[in-house]
Parts: structure tokens; C-alpha cells; sequence
């Protein structure tokens, strides 16, 4: 068995462990280090993908960043030391159910499905975009994906220039010139929507002053902190 | 199947995390439960993004974007959720999400 394959199986188990224990376990902050086990495996699986940047955000963000969020929030919110929410036995018996009903749909799908084959339309590891091509696509400098067409702009590229019909719009690996389309819009978007995260969970989050009565607070009576 | 590793294998594990997260955020009564959900359900659909761009050339750069997007957005989420949740605890002194029914019509 190749080591890649080893690698997958141990990864995928722990991670689809994990996940199914975040969800049976009655205990919060068990649940909290359950989801830490499954986000790290997902961390594994991305290396094992080759996107190691992706992996090391996923790493720093989710299971540095994140899941402190979580487990600093549960501890702000415990009434006592074991935080338990019973559910009932009916409860489990129609969420195993649905739960069981959806993955089958999902999987009997996903088997069906003839997605591109790893041996043909995988590419080679030194073909994998580094963190050096996804900072340049994230800037602007540089074409996303060259043999890609998802952007989807029409009738101006290298196919049908060459009157390659459409019926031929399998995978295209020459470099078709075309506009520069690159991922700056979203990025400046996506941080401008991190400030404005920031600001209204501090403006949320913050210790409220109960009012007085009267409506308004006197000068020198001072509010009460909540 | 076969032996070798291929799209459908990663698939299989994103559509387990998925469903994962959906029951999680159905049953639990905690509120930062259900947010452990939301966060199971992103992480499904990260693994698909960065599996597409492993095994399909045409998605090698979108992939990994979009995955790091959902990465970022996830977490911005989760602040927004958290701060929601202390708001609530510090009015109703629970995180119960069946008590929070106050805008119930």
C-alpha cells in the first residue's frame, strides 16, 4: 500500500471520528476538543492534498484562532463545571435517521458521479500551486488558473478565436490569453468585511451600563455595570 | 472502488463532515454547539474546494482561494456568533437556544 494511501486512511479516520464524536458527546468542552481533533486531521488532509498554504492557515486561524473563540466562549457562558444539554431518546433516534438518510443520498451521489481520474487529470506534485502563485492570484499579478475557463468570460478567448466549438470545451490545457482576472476585489472585500467583524463583536460583546429609570444617566450617579 | 486515492475519497470525507455539522447544529440545545455545527459544515465544504484543486486543473488556483476565503469568513463568523451568545447569556444567564424565543410571532 502506498504511503500516500496509508496517509489518507489514518487522516480520514481521525477526522471522521472525530467529527461524529463532536456531535454524540454530551459534554461542551468535550465537544470543543473533539472539534480541535477534527480540524487539525482536516489541516493533515490539506497537506496530504498539497496545499500546504491552505493547511497552515487552516492551522493557524481555525485551531489557533477559532476554536480559542470557542473554548473562551464556553467557558464566559458555563453555568457550572460539566456543561451537559441532555437530548432525549427520540430526539437521537430521528437525528441518527436524517443523519444516516443524508449521507446516503450523498454518498450514492458522489459514487455515481464520474469526476476527472486521478490518474489522468491529477497533477504532478511539482505542478501544484505554491503559496507563492496563490499570493499573486490573491494580488492581482497573475492569471488564476491557466488552463482554467470558470470565469467565464465569453466569446473573447483563445478557443473561439480559433473556432474551437463549444462542443470542445473539454479541458483546455494551452494558455488562452484573455483579460486578467485575479481574486484583488474579493481579498479587498474580504478585509474590509473582517473591520467591520471587528468592530460590531467588540460593539456587541461590549459590558453593558444599565440606564436609569428616568431614561438617560445623571451626571455623577454613574451607571452600573452589567 | 479502487485502491487508488482518488476525487470521490475526499469527496466521501467532506460529505461526512457535512452531514456531521448538520445534525450537530439540529440536535444541540447549547448555542456554541450549534456553532461547532456551522464550523463542521465550513470545514466540509473546504475539503471539497481544496480536493477540486488537487483533481481538476482547470479549478488548481481557485480552489485553494475560495478555501482560504471560506477559512477567513468562517472565523469572522464565529466572533460575530460569540459575541451574540455572550449578549444573550448576559440578558437570560443561559445559552439554551429553546429559550430564545422572544421574537417568536
Amino acid at each position: 500500500m502506498e504511503l500516500n494511501t496509508l496517509l489518507f486512511y489514518i487522516l480520514a479516520a481521525v477526522t471522521g471520528f472525530c467529527a461524529v464524536a463532536v456531535v454524540i458527546t454530551q459534554n461542551i468542552v468535550r465537544a470543543a476538543a473533539w472539534l480541535l481533533f477534527t480540524l487539525a486531521g482536516t489541516a493533515g488532509i490539506f497537506f496530504l492534498l498539497g496545499a500546504d498554504f491552505v493547511g497552515a492557515t487552516q492551522l493557524l486561524v481555525y485551531v489557533g484562532g477559532t476554536l480559542v473563540l470557542v473554548v473562551f466562549g464556553v467557558m464566559l457562558t458555563a453555568q457550572g463545571p460539566f456543561v451537559s444539554m441532555r437530548v432525549g431518546a427520540a430526539e437521537w433516534a430521528i437525528a441518527l435517521g436524517v443523519g444516516l438518510l443524508l449521507y446516503g443520498v450523498l454518498a450514492v451521489t458522489l459514487i455515481q458521479f464520474r469526476g476527472p481520474d486521478a490518474a489522468q487529470a491529477g497533477l504532478a506534485e511539482d505542478q501544484l500551486p505554491g503559496s507563492v502563485v496563490l499570493g499573486q492570484a490573491l494580488l492581482g499579478d497573475r492569471l488564476a488558473s491557466p488552463a482554467g475557463n470558470v470565469t467565464g468570460i465569453p466569446g473573447t478567448g483563445y478557443g473561439a478565436a480559433a473556432g474551437l466549438g463549444a462542443a470542445s470545451a473539454a479541458p483546455q490545457v494551452t494558455v488562452r490569453p484573455r483579460e486578467r482576472v485575479a481574486y484583488l476585489l474579493p481579498f479587498e472585500v474580504v478585509s474590509v468585511h473582517l473591520l467591520v467583524v471587528l468592530i460590531g463583536a467588540a460593539y456587541l460583546a461590549r459590558a453593558k451600563r444599565r440606564r436609569a429609570p428616568a431614561g438617560g444617566l445623571r451626571p455623577g450617579e454613574g451607571g452600573v455595570s452589567a | 472502488m479502487s485502491p487508488e486515492i482518488g476525487l470521490n475519497h475526499y469527496l466521501l470525507l467532506g460529505a461526512l463532515l457535512f452531514v456531521c455539522g448538520a445534525v450537530c447544529m439540529a440536535i444541540k440545545r447549547n448555542a456554541i454547539g450549534v456553532l461547532m455545527g456551522v464550523e463542521l459544515v465550513l470545514n466540509g465544504a473546504t475539503v471539497n474546494f481544496v480536493a477540486f484543486a488537487r483533481f481538476n486543473p482547470t479549478f488548481q488556483v481557485e480552489g485553494q482561494v475560495f478555501a482560504l476565503f471560506v477559512i477567513v469568513l468562517a472565523a469572522a463568523e464565529a466572533a460575530v456568533a460569540l459575541a451574540i451568545v455572550l449578549n444573550f447569556y448576559n440578558n437570560h444567564t443561559t445559552v439554551d437556544v429553546d429559550t430564545a424565543e422572544e421574537l417568536k410571532g
